[in-house]
């Protein structure tokens, strides 16, 4: 049963990496909009257009 | 699966369109139809706007087309046919510029450095899933434009751009161009909240979550007896682990519970939290003092379980509704700017021209500029579109307006006004181009000044004598009195039981389940009524409206109704046939009064095509069906084309009105009316008036139990007899009510000791919604603009508010016998502590079951007593609210499976 003192410290140290993973998730908001997003699973990427450049450097704009 | 979908987005989009006035119902085969806009859906008027195979409405639709080609987004029209939104073209393209005004630029975005800029726009016309794809697509069509994302239900926008290559005015006028003109209101100079309570409110639930979980798993390893097999250290490590754990909760997740009871402890009150710290206090002391001398494992299950709970039915508490506001005034309504022509620079000018006139922008030849509202001063030309807002009292210069007061009075028929005429703030212009002069600075208009009012300033005083907190006032004394008893009872008979009995009767008297009564039960009450469009700004409201015992009522918009209203017809009649022609016409129409006879003359009919078709804004509407001629409009529209024969209503009824300010509108006798002639000839007319929404009576009678009624109307008292006979001989009816009386008639009910429940709608009846103790808003449209109050109400369910008031009550008896039931378990609880015998297991049994009990009742009882809340009488409510909400909600399904029907 010494085991236990071993699983214990483990089995809390696995919750806590989802309690984090949670605490990310709201934390990015995403607990605030819970509708578009399914929305947004259901649509494509365009096809990039001939003059990509500039474009391309734009989208690196992300939002924080 | 995709193809479900596609048919699911076409029938959105139609009932989109229908509800923006354009034409998308199937044409019958066998007419010659016109080509539908391949852009916006929009019936094509003329074909001058064609390229290939594609046919558009209008200039500014094919431009966005052409745009979406040229960069590679034609996929838009992929994912849902004709969803573009129709693009205004009447508007100067340069009206945006004042938003690069440093000062409003500021206060709109939500940050700023020198390359990245990030701002959130509210854009009405956001409906379909091809929206938000186009404009999370953004980047791609100007360069400097960054990422952007979309909230569908708010109908926001959140993007970044980068402020050296793209202004702020650019990336609106972007937005207009495609068709989304982002919202820009007064109130969004106004610092505003974001959902920052919400997400702290999740990490606490969380972490006491993750702590309760996890100490509860260890504990009943403790209560089980393994401590036996894994040997003497095993309590030991459970313990530490469990203190450690439940460290963070008694610091962070509780720290609300600290923090109020610490301020009403200060104000020498004892609402609900105090006991609920003295009980987390006691049960960490407890738990502490029992681990670190070696004793067993404490009571931290307990304690993070009741953190647990109590944060749980916070959460549940805190309902929002996305797309409801319940704290507008007439910021959020007003227009952040508006054009103001020039005057010549001969003039001399004043100081606050002079300081606009660089910020704001010239817009070439005309002499126009956009300026701010804070800019404008008395005695300042504006020039007022179609659908454009009158921002201050003003004296009409030039060209005949038709005004629509709705969102002042509720009337929804507009009123005619000619030169020289007073223009209240608050009017919306139908029609062509007005100029204006302003007689009165904006916030100190007729309506506007309202908002200067005591009633403005101080908030509604918090709930500090709601229910749980007066109960909870005797509780805690009672509580402290046993836990002292009990001590000192021990004391004596066998002193070192003392210290804990005395800390058991606390720990077990923590008042979780009577904290957790109050939020399930209005909580579920709040669902309840928010599915009969009852919408209530906080599950408190409840409790008030339980004690309402004076209801007041506002007249125009509220008990009489213009969808209620009856369509006449004065003299003439028209065959099946012709009446086909006219609703045909109406169709094609967004004035309200085609609507209106639209609506009421469209039983069976279905249209046929209309062509050249013309509306004079102001006037009336022109076009040929079926070969004939038909004219639709004004009396005086008429005569100007030699078409006499109606009464000549119309004028008597503007110069009836040209006094009057705006108050409740158009009764019986002054109904508006719409002449028709055919083919040259004068066919007779419409006459469209206002009436009691039906079963007004039964409302009146249901209240008259528990309530004092009033009525008060801005309007004259030509109605007084119809309503002393609706409200019955006791009910007090005013009339002539300007809204600062509204205001200070609510005031002095509640002097003479009266809960007033104000049911009004409109902005005239704001100062009225905001000083009475419930303010209830009458919305014909639930995502339409509504002052601030504390109840949002479909205007169907106003013949309900007797029900409401009933299930208020109840919900709060609701509350009452869960208190009862909490109570027990306390005295079970308090009579085992006070004997010294509780343990961790007792504990850890007896306070879950009493929060589950409670909150199972509280929710079964409310939803229970909420099927006798009726819906709203005649049509069916979903439909008729969720008509211009755009689609995708499940209401805007239902009303499409109807009107596909």
């Amino acid at each position: 049963m010494i085991v236990i003192f071993l699983l214990i410290p483990l089995s809390i140290v696995i919750a806590a990496g989802f309690l984090a993973a949670f605490i990310w998730a709201v934390r990015a908001g995403q607990f605030e909009d819970t509708c578009t997003p399914a929305m947004r699973l259901l649509l494509e990427e365009p096809k990039p257009p001939e003059s990509a450049d500039d474009n391309l450097e734009n989208s690196k704009l992300k939002l924080k | 699966m995709m193809s479900v979908l596609t048919d699911l987005k076409k029938t959105l989009t139609a009932i989109h369109d229908i509800a923006d006035g354009g034409v998308a119902l199937p044409l019958p085969r066998a007419a010659v139809a016109p080509a539908n806009c391949f852009h916006c859906g929009t019936l094509c008027r003329t074909a001058g706007f064609a390229q290939g195979d594609k046919s558009f409405c209008c200039r500014g639709c094919l431009t966005v087309f052409e745009l979406l080609t040229d960069t590679g987004l034609t996929d838009f029209y992929k994912i849902s046919a004709s969803a573009g939104v129709r693009v205004n073209p009447t508007a100067p393209a340069d009206r945006h510029k004042f938003l690069d005004e440093p000062a409003v630029r500021e206060r709109l975005v939500d940050f700023s450095d020198d390359r990245n800029t990030r701002v959130t726009f509210h854009l009405p016309t956001i409906h379909c899933i091809a929206c938000v794809w186009l404009l999370e697509n953004l980047f791609r069509l100007k360069p400097g434009v960054g990422a952007s994302q979309v909230n569908f239900l708010r109908k926001e926008i959140a993007l970044a751009f980068d402020p050296v290559k793209v202004k702020l005015s650019e990336v609106v006028a972007l937005l207009t161009t495609l068709g989304y003109e982002p919202e820009l209101k007064l109130s969004a100079l106004e610092a505003r909240p974001r959902g920052f309570i919400a997400r702290r409110l999740w990490l606490q639930l969380a972490l006491a979550g993750f702590a309760f979980g996890n100490i509860m798993l260890f504990s009943l390893c403790a209560y089980l007896g393994l401590d036996a097999f894994a040997g003497p250290g095993f309590q030991k490590l459970v313990g530490t682990i469990s203190l450690l754990l439940a460290l963070p909760v008694v610091t962070y997740s509780a720290w609300d519970y600290w923090r109020a009871a610490w301020t009403s402890l200060r104000q020498r009150l004892l609402n609900i939290d105090v006991p609920i710290a003295v009980g987390i206090a006691a049960l960490f002391a407890q738990s502490v003092y029992e681990v670190v001398g070696g004793q067993g494992v404490g009571y931290f299950d307990s304690l993070t379980g009741l953190i647990f709970f109590l944060l749980g039915g916070r959460l549940f508490q805190q309902k929002t509704f996305a797309h409801l506001a319940f704290d507008r005034d007439y910021k959020s309504f007003f227009p952040l700017a508006v054009t103001r022509k020039n005057a010549r620079r001969s003039l001399p000018r004043r100081d606050g021209i002079a300081g606009s006139q660089r910020a704001g922008s010239e817009t070439g030849a005309a002499g126009e500029e956009q300026v701010s509202l804070a800019q404008l001063v008395v005695g300042d030309r504006l020039l007022i579109r179609n659908g454009e807002l009158i921002p201050a009292d003003a004296r009409l210069v030039c060209g005949p307006a038709l005004i629509d007061y709705s969102f002042v009075t509720g009337e929804s028929e507009p009123v005619e006004k000619r030169p020289e005429d007073y223009l209240y703030a608050g009017g919306r212009q139908l029609g062509g181009l007005i100029e204006l002069e302003i007689v009165k600075a904006v916030s100190q208009s007729y309506l506007t000044s309202l908002w200067n009012q005591d009633a403005f300033r101080k908030g509604k005083p918090a709930a500090l004598n709601s229910l749980t907190n007066k109960y909870s006032q005797r509780f805690t004394k009672l509580v402290i009195l046993i836990a002292l008893g009990a001590g000192a009872f021990w004391a004596v008979v066998n002193p070192p039981l003392a210290l804990k009995a005395f800390a058991s009767v606390l720990i077990v008297a923590c008042p979780c389940a009577l904290a957790l009564a109050a939020p399930f039960a209005l909580g579920t009450a709040q669902r309840v009524l928010a599915r009969r469009n009852v919408f209530l700004k906080n599950p408190e409201v409840l409790e008030t409206l339980a004690r309402v015992d004076a209801a007041v009522f506002d007249k125009t918009g509220t008990l009489t109704a213009a969808g209620a209203g009856a369509v006449r017809l004065h003299g003439g009649a028209f065959t099946a046939t012709e009446m086909t022609w006219l609703y045909s016409m109406t169709r094609h129409s967004t004035h309200p009064l085609a609507v209106r006879v639209g609506e009421a003359i469209a039983d069976g009919h279905f249209p046929e095509p209309v062509r050249s078709f013309l509306e004079t804004p102001g006037c009336g509407m022109e076009g040929s069906v079926a070969g004939h001629e038909i004219w639709m409009g004004s009396a005086a529209w008429l005569a100007e084309r030699n078409v006499v024969g109606g009464s000549g209503g119309d004028e008597a009824q503007t110069s009836a009105r040209k006094s009057a300010p705006p108050r409740g509108g158009a009764g019986e006798e002054n109904g508006s009316s719409v002449h028709v002639a055919m083919d040259g000839k004068y066919r007779g007319c419409f006459a469209l008036t206002s009436a009691v929404r039906t079963e007004t009576e039964q409302l009146i009678a249901g209240l008259a139990g528990h309530c004092e009624v009033a009525l008060l109307s801005g309007d004259n008292e030509k109605e007084r007899a119809r309503f002393a006979t609706l409200f019955g001989p006791r009910a007090r009816l005013l009339f002539n009510q300007s809204p600062l009386a509204k205001l200070n008639f609510i005031q002095r009910q509640q002097v003479s000791g009266k809960t007033v429940m104000m049911v009004g709608d409109g902005l005239n009846d704001a100062g009225a919604l905001k000083q009475s103790d419930v303010g209830v808003a009458v919305v014909e449209n639930v995502s339409a603009f509504s002052p601030a109050s504390d109840v949002i109400l479909a205007a169907g369910m106003v013949v309900r508010v007797a029900d409401v008031l009933r299930y208020a009550r109840q919900s709060v008896r609701v509350v009452r016998w869960s208190f009862l039931i909490s109570a027990v378990y306390n005295a079970a609880g308090v009579a085992i502590a006070a004997s010294g015998k509780l343990s961790p297991v007792v504990c850890a049994i007896l306070m879950p079951l009493s929060s589950v009990t409670v909150v199972v009742f509280a929710c079964g009882a409310a939803t229970w007593l909420g099927r006798e809340v009726n819906g709203a009488p005649g049509a069916d409510p979903a439909r008729t609210l969720s008509r211009r909400q755009g689609s995708g909600s499940e209401t805007g399904l239902l009303a499409a499976v109807e009107v596909q029907r």
